[in-house]
């Protein structure tokens, strides 16, 4: 079986749903010619055409509003959005129609398309180019969110996605679109939305975490077993709707939890997970729930950008912080 | 010369062939036989007093907020009448008139402003989308549509209405400039009806014509007297019959007003003066078809008697079907968010249910 990254990854997922669904059709900037500022989308226009594969002008809202009225119409549209960063004139579409189309009509018209757009940090990249606005996203009703956070699971979800009957913002971790090289089958399977994956067993704390800073988790993991601390590790994979089960039961075994986000610290999804655990399983808990995260400022450039983002150091304290309380 | 080459937007020259004495320009002749001329007053009679229920309703409470259309009935008339069934229109929030056309039942209409939106669900095969809010940012949905059709290789066109205020929108821009390139079957009809609420159409934008938007974006635009059924009329079937062949996309700028207030909590007396509306009253839509059918023998008072007897029939009809249509229950505001209710819907659902028990 062939190993492969997660651009290469996407890639194939793109290119089989575009063999077997000739409704499907991909659009964004420079998608087409150029495959792609990251090669996500290298070869697709050569072999499916300029009609299915489109390189659209230089305007997002415009992207997604487009790809609203095509898939309103039956055909399902993937649409990138170049970097976390554009994704903001999006907003308007997204939470004032594509988020509401559904209930608007009162399930006449629907919305089945994908927005896809690399996220987060870690890449050194120019300003605007490392944000998290995941939990901008999970705050609109009506829209499913989605990080992968390997190859294996980035194909399987993206499938998942495109055939989801409704709305999907699909958010790639671009820092480790290359990291990682896995076995990735060719030929057809799904990893379902709303089910996180349980990355490994542990029975002393529960560490809740996706896209890129998985990858930190277990970094962070194996330094914390020299001081015999068994981490058990959820990757979320859906940010909206969340796989609060799989937490609950887990903090419920543990008694303790961390979690771990690029994006700012405020108003960040963890502050929801620990919501969720105070209504679920508050009694269960023998420490208060920790949060390591971005902070409440723009992502700096490049020579700043390791105070930001959260590293296995701080994934370390914050463990032994709650294993200590 | 084609309509939109001799009525090229920099020429100045407004598409008119009904004037407001109810007599054609020399050389015109009507699109449409005095019969259908007929048939189409009775629609505009019919939307007009449906239009003024709705604003009685709403200050009796009996409807939410609504946006009157009085004044604007020949803009949407005449140009759904010329579209086919698997056309699709894609409205603001003033199209009472384009909904009718289109199919969609009063009841539904006014079950929609009353705040159910069950109103909003168009039966199958009838292509309304519903009311979009946000201004100028459904027009890219017309253009999505409209491109989706045409990969497809479907023939049907997209008409999308909004007013003058829109065209400031970078929504507009960019709808205009993605159907310029991808020569999506897309029909844009301004209503241009001189006021976004109070903001009058000489503050919006320093073109001379909205019309001459399109040469931009690399398309035919057109000024039309929006008053004027005829014209409308004339002007949407060359664009859609464009469209439908493969042409593209047109803008059409329906020069009209807004009689009524912006919405039923506006106070247009705030902002403009009965001497700023003077002018605008013999240009009444309604007013000069009702003189042209006089001259063809076919309207007298007892005409618009029976007209607006059986109208106001209707209306009250629709209105006793809408208000018998129980609330919805508070399961609806949850089961048409997704395809199938997430667990956190599903929970909040429960929730919901206990506070009310």
């Amino acid at each position: 079986m062939a190993k492969l990254n997660m651009v290469e990854a996407i890639n194939l997922a793109l290119r089989e749903e575009m063999e077997r669904d000739d409704r499907m059709v991909i659009l964004g900037e420079d998608v087409g010619r150029e495959g792609g500022v990251f090669r996500v989308t290298d070869g697709l226009q050569e072999k499916y055409g300029v009609d299915r594969v489109i390189d659209t002008p230089l305007a997002e809202s415009g992207i997604v509003g487009t790809a609203l009225g095509m898939a309103v119409y039956g055909v399902h549209p993937v649409a990138e959005i170049q970097f976390e960063g554009f994704l903001y004139p999006c907003l308007d579409q997204i939470n004032n129609h594509i988020g509401r189309i559904r209930n608007r009509s009162r399930g006449r018209f629907s919305c089945p398309l994908v927005i896809r757009v690399p996220y987060g940090g870690g890449i050194h990249a120019p300003e605007h180019h490392s944000d998290s606005p995941e939990a901008i996203l999970a705050h609109i009703p009506g829209i499913k969110v989605v990080i992968p956070s390997t190859p294996y699971e980035a194909k399987g979800l993206l499938l998942s996605s495109i055939r989801d009957p409704d709305p999907v913002i699909f958010l790639e971790p671009k820092r480790i679109y290359r990291a990682i090289r896995e076995e990735v089958p060719e030929g057809d399977y799904t990893i379902p939305l709303g089910h996180a994956r349980l990355v490994q067993e542990g029975k002393d704390v529960t560490v809740v975490v996706w896209g890129a800073m998985v990858r930190e988790v277990l970094n962070a993991s194996e330094q914390l077993k020299g001081d015999k601390i068994d981490v058990e590790i959820i990757d979320l994979r859906t940010i909206s709707p969340m796989d609060t089960e799989m937490i609950i039961t887990s903090i419920k075994k543990t008694g303790r939890g961390v979690i771990v986000h690029e994006a700012p610290k405020t108003c960040g999804l963890g502050a929801e997970i620990i919501a969720l655990i105070n209504e679920k399983a508050l009694l269960s808990l023998q420490a208060p729930v920790e949060r390591v995260t971005g902070f409440d400022v723009p992502v700096p450039l490049l020579k700043s950008e390791h105070y930001y983002l959260p590293n296995p150091k701080r994934i370390v304290m914050a463990v032994k912080k709650v294993m200590s309380f | 010369m084609s309509l939109f080459e001799d009525y090229h937007p920099l020429k100045g020259k407004m598409f008119q062939i009904l004037k407001p004495d109810g007599t054609l320009h020399p050389g015109q002749t009507p699109p449409i036989s005095d019969q259908e001329v007929l048939t189409l007053y009775q629609k505009m009679v019919f939307i007009r007093l449906a239009d003024q229920r709705a604003l009685m309703l709403q200050r009796q409470g009996r409807l939410g907020t609504y946006a009157p259309i009085w004044g604007q009935e020949a803009c949407q008339v005449g140009s759904t009448v010329v579209l086919q069934k698997e056309d699709w229109i894609f409205p603001a929030f003033r199209e009472i008139g384009a909904a009718l056309m289109m199919g969609i039942s009063l009841k539904n209409f006014m079950l929609y402003w009353m705040g159910n939106e069950i109103g909003s669900r168009a039966p199958d095969g009838i292509n309304v989308m519903p009311v979009s809010i946000p201004v100028g940012t459904h027009p890219l949905h017309a253009v999505g549509t409209a491109w989706a059709a045409k990969l497809k290789g479907d023939k049907i066109v997209t008409l999308t209405y909004f007013g003058d205020g829109a065209t400031s929108k970078g929504d507009f821009h960019e709808a205009m400039n993605f159907a310029g390139v991808y020569k999506t079957p897309t029909i844009f009809f301004c209503q241009n009806n001189q006021y976004a609420i109070s903001v009058p159409r000489s503050l919006q934008t320093a073109s001379k014509t909205i019309a001459q938007k399109a040469i931009a974006y690399g398309f035919d635009g057109i000024q039309v007297d929006g008053n004027d059924l005829f014209a409308v009329f004339v002007a949407t079937k060359e664009a859609v019959e464009k469209a439908r062949a493969g042409g593209g996309p047109t803008l059409i700028e329906g020069v009209t007003f807004r009689f009524g207030p912006h919405t039923t909590a506006d106070d247009p007396t705030k902002y403009r003066t009965e001497k700023e509306i003077e002018p605008w009253k013999p240009l009444d839509p309604l007013a000069r078809l009702k003189l042209y059918l006089s001259s063809k023998g076919l309207w007298r008072e007892e005409v618009e008697q029976r007209i607006t007897e059986e109208a106001q029939k209707e209306i009250d009809q629709a209105i006793k079907d809408a208000e018998a249509v129980p609330p919805p229950a508070p399961d609806e505001m949850f089961t048409s968010v997704f395809a199938e209710m997430t667990p956190q819907l599903k929970e909040q659902l429960e929730y919901l249910k206990s506070t009310l028990a």
